[in-house]
């Protein structure tokens, strides 16, 4: 939480003020509100970590965002029932936690290292050579002209923005729903594999669905699916007037 | 004073960069190592006994003359030298993880610090405070980082024994203890 910004003229740096990172920040939270280390409230902590990183304008970061999806996770990890007295059971925090616990290691050492380089720089050898002054650049003199041919010649540069081209892929709900009405008035009872086929693509796989449901709002069918991830079975009902 | 120490402080004098017992000995390889160590010894002495304003410091795996601490204030505030740039937070988290790791890829290093490491170890790199010593046997051959002697100058310590033991420090990570029988 001490980070400093670190003056770099050649190239871009981002750091970020006040935490060197999002175990940091994490760290800065927990001892803030003196929470357990080991047995953290995560849904607690999740919560605060977002709220700070919204605050502070680092959602914007990576790094910080990736600590808060793996926070959200965890939260709901934390959620799942587990039975009572299971052994086998494994703290999902259990890596968070290492790595809070390491990272805190090295800020100590951090600590450590920052006051023996302030000891030592209190000392000067021999030969000391002044790091070359940034000189503030020379004033610049432009004309007009020249400055608009520059302006036309950075223009030329520019690329075409690139466009990403949707193509519509017209969803066929009036031919699946003609199809799944033949199959109701030859069969009582087929699967959803009858309707679309082994090998279908997207467009009819998304096209049948939305018809099956139009039909099974209408009341021409019901469907049904005895348990997750088995077939859906379609069957007949006799139609009734709409409502 | 001893000639052979005499002749050390001229070559200690004349150095810009802490010298190593290796390049002392070259000076007068007759002498040999217990002679050198002795007329180094001689030499800090009669720096530390006749009160003088620059002192033999043991440093960064070898020997220099640095100021007295007393008179960085004056030195400084008339611009004849100037102290070493303070290093950043990220800095010195990557330096700590690159001293106790090494050799060490970005990779493990951006696993402890959290975050992208690649700049700072750049700048480390042009800073002579860490360099590639090896690559890794891992996907790509990963460059692999150390510390160089320039790290131990900007600290001040004589070798990298003097950095504080794991165990030392209060948030040391070992496993929480087993719970006392009741």
């Amino acid at each position: 939480m001490t980070a400093s910004l670190v003056r770099n003229d050649s190239g871009f740096v981002v750091e970020l003020e006040q935490f060197s990172g999002p175990l940091d920040l994490l760290l800065h939270l927990i001892r803030e509100d003196e929470l357990d280390i080991t047995d953290l409230p995560i849904a607690r902590v999740a919560d605060q970590f977002l709220a700070a990183i919204g605050e502070l304008g680092l959602n914007q970061a990576a790094d910080y965002l990736e600590m808060a999806a793996r926070l959200l996770r965890l939260k709901v990890q934390m959620l799942l029932p587990r039975r009572l007295g299971d052994d086998e059971w494994e703290d999902p925090r259990a890596e968070l936690v290492r790595r809070l616990l390491e990272y805190q290691q090295i800020r100590e050492l951090v600590d450590w290292l920052a006051r023996a380089a302030a000891r030592r720089a209190e000392q000067f050898s021999r030969g000391y050579i002044a790091e070359a002054e940034a000189v503030p650049p020379a004033r610049l003199v432009i004309d007009l002209n020249d400055l608009l041919g520059a302006a036309e010649r950075v223009i030329a540069l520019i690329p075409e923005p690139v466009l990403h081209r949707v193509v519509p892929r017209p969803l066929d709900v009036e031919g699946a729903m003609m199809r799944i009405q033949e199959l109701l008035a030859s069969r009582e009872e087929f699967g959803w594999l009858d309707i679309v086929g082994a090998g279908a693509g997207i467009v009819e796989v998304l096209s049948a669905f939305i018809a099956l449901l139009e039909l099974a709002r209408r009341g021409a069918l019901s469907v049904r699916q005895p348990e997750a991830f088995a077939p859906i079975l379609i069957r007949r009902e006799s139609p009734r007037e709409a409502a | 004073m001893n000639p052979l120490a005499k002749l050390l402080e001229a070559a200690l004098f004349s150095a810009s960069r802490p010298l190593t017992l290796e390049e002392l000995l070259a000076l007068e390889p007759a002498a040999g190592e217990p002679a050198v160590r002795a007329a180094l010894e001689e030499l800090g002495r009669a720096f530390a006994d006749d009160d003088h304003g620059v002192e033999l410091v043991e440093i960064a795996e070898g020997w220099q003359f640095l100021t007295r601490r007393e008179y960085a204030e004056a030195v400084a505030r008339t611009g004849i030298a100037q102290r070493t740039r303070r290093l950043s937070a990220a800095a010195l988290e990557t330096l700590a993880i690159v001293a106790y790791r090494q050799p060490v890829g970005r990779l493990e290093i951006e696993e402890i610090r959290g975050v992208d490491s690649g700049a700072v170890l750049d700048k480390l790199v042009e800073r002579t405070l860490v360099e590639v010593v090896t690559r890794g046997d891992g996907l790509g051959r990963p460059l692999l980082y150390g510390t160089t002697p320039g790290f131990l100058e900007i600290l001040g310590l004589k070798d990298l024994g003097e950095l504080p033991r794991l165990e030392e420090l209060s948030v040391a990570l070992r496993p929480p203890a087993p719970a006392e029988p009741e």
